[in-house]
């Protein structure tokens, strides 16, 4: 039986790459999302609710519910789900609704 | 009093129906308000819920407009916070020199007839609306404008009305007596009985009038509004181009359109306004959004990299002169009207309500109600 | 060029699977310039949905029963001439004129076909080599990169649906702490990315796609204490016409079942997780019994240790893009809103087809013949050869459609969610995900201020009117809002969501005029 779903498919991917997560670095493999990179370190959340100030993470994992919303390279609420992770990529955790440096 | 009888039945749990609701409840009077859809199911529901006397020229409709300002001033302490009331004011902008004179002189005639208007000139703009594009030629600040949410607004209204609310049921008929008086209306559930109805159906307002035997020449208008993803405070004001009073006071059946740009205590910005003749279509008009969107930022160039979530349209019950009629049918004895309130039906509902109840109790009217005499059309039919 | 949109295509289809897929084929097949947008980078729709090459995936199949027929389907679609618009997210279809549809995408929006090197956005076919971007000056603001985000409007004398579906979501206390994954959502990450969420993955909600990911999620790793199915089973053995019609979907059960035995994993129905349990992401979830009416039954509740759950309630056809257009809908015996569609899968708009999930869920294989249907239907219109539709071809197409479209309806209405789940709620559950609208707001909007539909409940409370415009929440407010009523119901309307996907002010600012307007 396999044991990870890498094993299940005999994935022989591409070199794995870093990406970082507020700083911390995150190996990645080519092909992966960024949500797919983050859980595959463990990682559930990474933005925060603008009420509440709950954590969030992927829940539809398809770019319905925009749950997943990040800050990717500085730009808020992209779709961690849909958006491919790149070589160097500083995905931020989202407070609310990312765009506090507009508010007058 | 039985179940189905009251003093009064008002037709349509829209904002203004709410507010004649209010206010004839508060004279004493028992009401029904009955509505075919749901509680601001109309264009209550589609409207940004603007409460402005900066887009209203000198005449009647700046009169009524000045009174539900204070109306609502007042109607904000009596209701719960739910309705998100914000007295934020109006910024109107100028794109030139040319048009900040022409501006200067419109604000100088509402001032005269009781405006509070602030001039703001082009090199002070950016501490008012710091997001403003450069190199307008100047605004006009309206202290007096202010916002509600209107769904909520018209929900809290008709709440503490105190009226029976039957939603989802049509008024199919309205039962007259001998002489041709009102003595109710049956609906798809059955009959309701009251010596007045008062037509509050919005847009619909001219179906409800035909039923009676009446006659209200209401067309719809149609409006999209642009809604974006949750924003902080980047818009503080009303914010809208002079030539959208222009636009407003248009007959055309053409689309127009003018940005006019707010945010919301929610977070989205609302982005309006258009308008276009063209019956009851609901269908998406890209024409449309590219142009708002292209006015908006234009006006707010920060707004180019902010997501619009959704759209929507309305439909502003649009009378040929451009103000409600309000008070009794001019054949129907019995039968009030209070429709056609066009663009501005949040804004004007509570002086709407409150002169509707001074007529159903007899008493005197809050401002002459004159120029919105229902019986006005009639002479050209 | 900017503001001159692309030649027409004959045909658009909007979605990638096996629905689009065969649809365009078939168009194709039969002298149709066709062009399937999609918004994925690879062809397969949700249920094919499968590593991106860079992973290096050996064995797709191990996470697909039906693999190689996908297989054969992608070869067949690679070599009809048919253009792959990879990376397109359609926010619009809007009415041209009388013969012409404008299909209105995003170009490169949260999306890996465009600059990802995967080359996989390349536009091949005719005929003329896809739509135009109208943003040429490349202006970046904040939040809106021109060069990455660009508008397209494709031109088509027809348009076939192929949307797909998505999941189906009922609230419960705890539902949105992080860990919580949908049970499709779980499967599509594991599909594409070759992750899973947890290492002790508890699968709840309703419906036989449960079975398939438990499945999946054992197979890859995950230890899957339980599945618990809130319906009873029951409801196959009253229908057993159309069980016995349907081999094939016999036999998919089964293969399931036998994978649940082989990882030892039990399915326990008429159970509900009915709470979640952690401060900042899931540590277990407690799992109760339920009656007929899906009530929990007091004193049943059983704690068990997780660090995910996935759960789901079936599939809610994606119809807003038709919706838009005034397509009609019909409601399903689990109470979704699916296009109505004629014999021919045209839908109540002459021009406009449908097909796959659209329609209503029924699976790939109701989907690849309802897209082949529609593809031999569309090109008897357009090209004025109605003789096309009444081959033996299209008898057995139709007769394979109805039978499977049966067995399909019969399932879903086994899975229908039952009236009790609403009394799992708390007040302060957050039902709307996105604007964080409690359980206690919503009651209080019906209660207190007259809402009878779901539309005035998000006037009242904003509930569905966050980012995902109601996806998530919509099926769960609609019942809330009709739970107070006697008197006054409004009819349930289908989903009506202009702009499919958010647009940038900026690119909506770009757009050509629009013909028609002086």
């Amino acid at each position: 039986m396999a044991r990870t779903p890498a094993d299940l498919v005999r994935a022989e991917p591409d070199p794995p790459f870093e990406i970082t997560f507020d700083g911390r670095t995150v190996t990645a493999l080519p092909g992966q999302s960024v949500a797919a990179a983050l859980w595959a370190a463990g990682i559930l959340a990474w933005r925060t609710t603008r009420h509440g100030g709950r954590p969030r993470g992927a829940f539809c994992g398809i770019g319905q519910c925009y749950d997943c919303l990040a800050t990717v390279n500085g730009e808020p609420n992209r779709r961690a789900c849909l958006v491919p992770a790149r070589p160097g990529d500083a995905i931020t955790t989202q407070e609310g609704h990312g765009h506090a440096g507009l508010a007058v | 009093m039985s179940n189905s009888s009251s003093d009064v039945i008002v037709v349509g749990a829209g904002v203004v129906g709410a507010a004649c609701a209010y206010y004839a409840a508060r004279t004493g009077l028992s009401v029904t308000v009955v509505d075919r859809g749901p509680v601001a199911g109309g264009t209550t529901g589609a409207g940004e819920g603007n409460l402005l006397v900066s887009d209203k020229e000198p005449g009647p409709e700046l009169e009524l407009a000045l009174l539900s300002t204070r109306l609502w001033h007042e109607l904000a302490r009596e209701l719960p916070a739910g309705i998100e009331y914000e007295a934020k004011g109006g910024l109107v902008v100028a794109s030139d020199a040319h048009a900040m004179a022409a501006l200067r002189k419109f604000a100088a005639a509402q001032a005269e007839a009781g405006v509070t208007t602030e001039e703001i000139p082009a090199d002070r703009l950016h501490e008012a609306e710091p997001h403003l594009a450069p190199g307008l030629g100047g605004g006009f600040r309206y202290p007096q404008d202010a916002q509600v949410q209107p769904a909520l607004a018209a929900a809290h209204l008709l709440r503490a009305s105190g009226a029976r609310v039957r939603t989802g049921e049509e008024v199919a008929a309205v039962l007259t007596g001998a002489n041709g008086e009102v003595r109710g209306v049956r609906t798809t559930a059955g009959e309701l009985h009251a010596p007045f109805v008062v037509n509050a159906a919005g847009t619909w307002g001219g179906e409800v009038a035909r039923l009676a035997g009446g006659r209200l020449p209401v067309l719809p208008r149609r409006g999209f509004v642009l809604v974006t993803e949750p924003l902080p405070r980047v818009v503080r004001h009303k914010v809208y181009a002079a030539d959208y009073v222009a636009d407003v006071a248009s007959g055309s059946a053409a689309l127009q359109t003018s940005a006019v740009v707010e945010g919301t205590p929610a977070g989205p910005v609302l982005i309006g306004a258009s308008r276009e003749r063209v019956g009851f279509d609901r269908t998406l008009s890209v024409e449309v959004l590219r142009r708002l969107a292209a006015q908006a930022t234009a006006l707010f160039p920060v707004l180019a990299g902010v997501r619009a979530m959704r759209t929507y349209a309305g439909f502003r019950p649009y009378l040929p002169d451009h103000l409600p009629a309000i008070g009794p049918d001019p054949r129907v004895p019995g039968l009030l009207h209070a429709c056609g309130h066009e663009g501005a039906g949040i804004g004007l509902a509570p002086a709407t309500g409150l002169a509707v109840a001074r007529q159903l109790t007899g008493g005197e009217p809050p401002l002459d109600l004159g120029p919105f005499h229902p019986g006005r059309f009639a002479a050209a039919a | 060029m900017p503001g001159s949109p692309s030649e027409p295509y004959d045909l658009v289809v909007i979605g990638a699977g096996p629905a689009g897929l065969a649809g365009a084929v078939t168009a194709a097949r039969l002298g149709l310039s066709v062009a399937v947008v999609d918004a994925a980078a690879q062809t397969g729709g949700q249920y094919f949905r499968h590593p991106a090459p860079g992973l290096g995936a050996a064995r797709p199949q191990a996470l697909h029963h039906d693999w190689p027929a996908f297989a054969e389907l992608r070869g067949r679609f690679e070599a009809s001439g048919a253009a792959h618009l990879a990376g397109h997210h359609v926010w619009a279809v809007t009415r041209q004129d009388e013969e012409m549809w404008s299909v209105h995408a995003l170009v490169g929006e949260d999306s890996g076909a465009v600059g990802s090197g995967t080359g996989s956005a390349e536009v091949s076919g005719s005929p003329s080599g896809g739509g135009t971007g109208s943003d040429g000056e490349g202006r970046t603001h904040e939040g809106f990169s021109a060069e990455r985000e660009r508008p397209v409007r494709l031109q088509a004398r027809a348009v076939l649906f192929a949307t797909g579906a998505g999941e189906r979501h009922l609230p419960f206390p705890g539902w949105t702490l992080p860990g919580v994954v949908g049970a499709g959502g779980a499967q599509a990450m594991l599909k594409s990315g070759l992750v899973l969420p947890g290492q002790r993955v508890v699968v709840a909600g309703s419906g036989p796609l449960l079975l398939a990911v438990a499945s999946s999620l054992a197979a890859a790793g995950a230890h899957v204490p339980e599945v618990a199915e809130a319906s009873g089973y029951l409801g196959y053995a009253r229908r057993p016409r159309a069980l016995a019609a349907n081999p094939h979907k016999l036999l998919e059960a089964a293969v399931h079942g036998t994978a649940l035995l082989r990882h030892r994993i039990p399915l326990r129905t008429r159970s509900a997780v009915t709470a979640v349990h952690g401060t900042d992401r899931v540590e277990a979830v407690t799992v109760s019994r339920l009656d007929r009416d899906w009530r929990a039954l007091p004193g049943t509740g059983r704690r068990i240790a997780c660090d995910a759950l996935a759960v789901g309630h079936g599939l809610a056809p994606q119809t807003e893009l038709a919706t838009g257009l005034g397509c009609a809908t019909r409601r399903t015996p689990d109470g979704t809103h699916a296009l109505v569609l004629d014999g021919l899968q045209e839908t109540s708009v002459p021009g406009l087809w449908a097909a796959g999930e659209t329609g209503g869920t029924g699976g790939w294989q109701l989907a690849r013949t309802e897209g082949e249907l529609a593809g031999i239907a569309v090109a008897a219109r357009l090209r004025a050869l109605p003789a096309l539709t009444r081959s033996r071809r299209v008898r057995d197409l139709a007769r394979r459609r109805d039978r499977m479209r049966a067995f399909a309806e019969a399932m879903v209405a086994a899975h229908a969610p039952g009236p009790g789940w609403t009394a799992w709620l708390d007040d302060d559950t957050d039902v709307c995900r996105c604007e964080e609208v409690t359980a206690g707001s919503i009651r209080d909007a019906v209660t207190a201020l007259g809402a009878r539909d779901a539309r005035t409940v998000k006037l009242l409370t904003r509930a569905g009117m966050g980012w995902c415009q109601g996806r998530m929440c919509g099926a769960a407010v609609a019942c809330l809002a009709a739970s107070g009523t006697a008197q006054g119901t409004v009819p349930p309307s289908a989903d009506r969501r202009p702009l499919a996907v958010p647009v940038p002010l900026g690119a909506l600012a770009a757009l050509p005029e629009e013909p028609g307007h002086a």
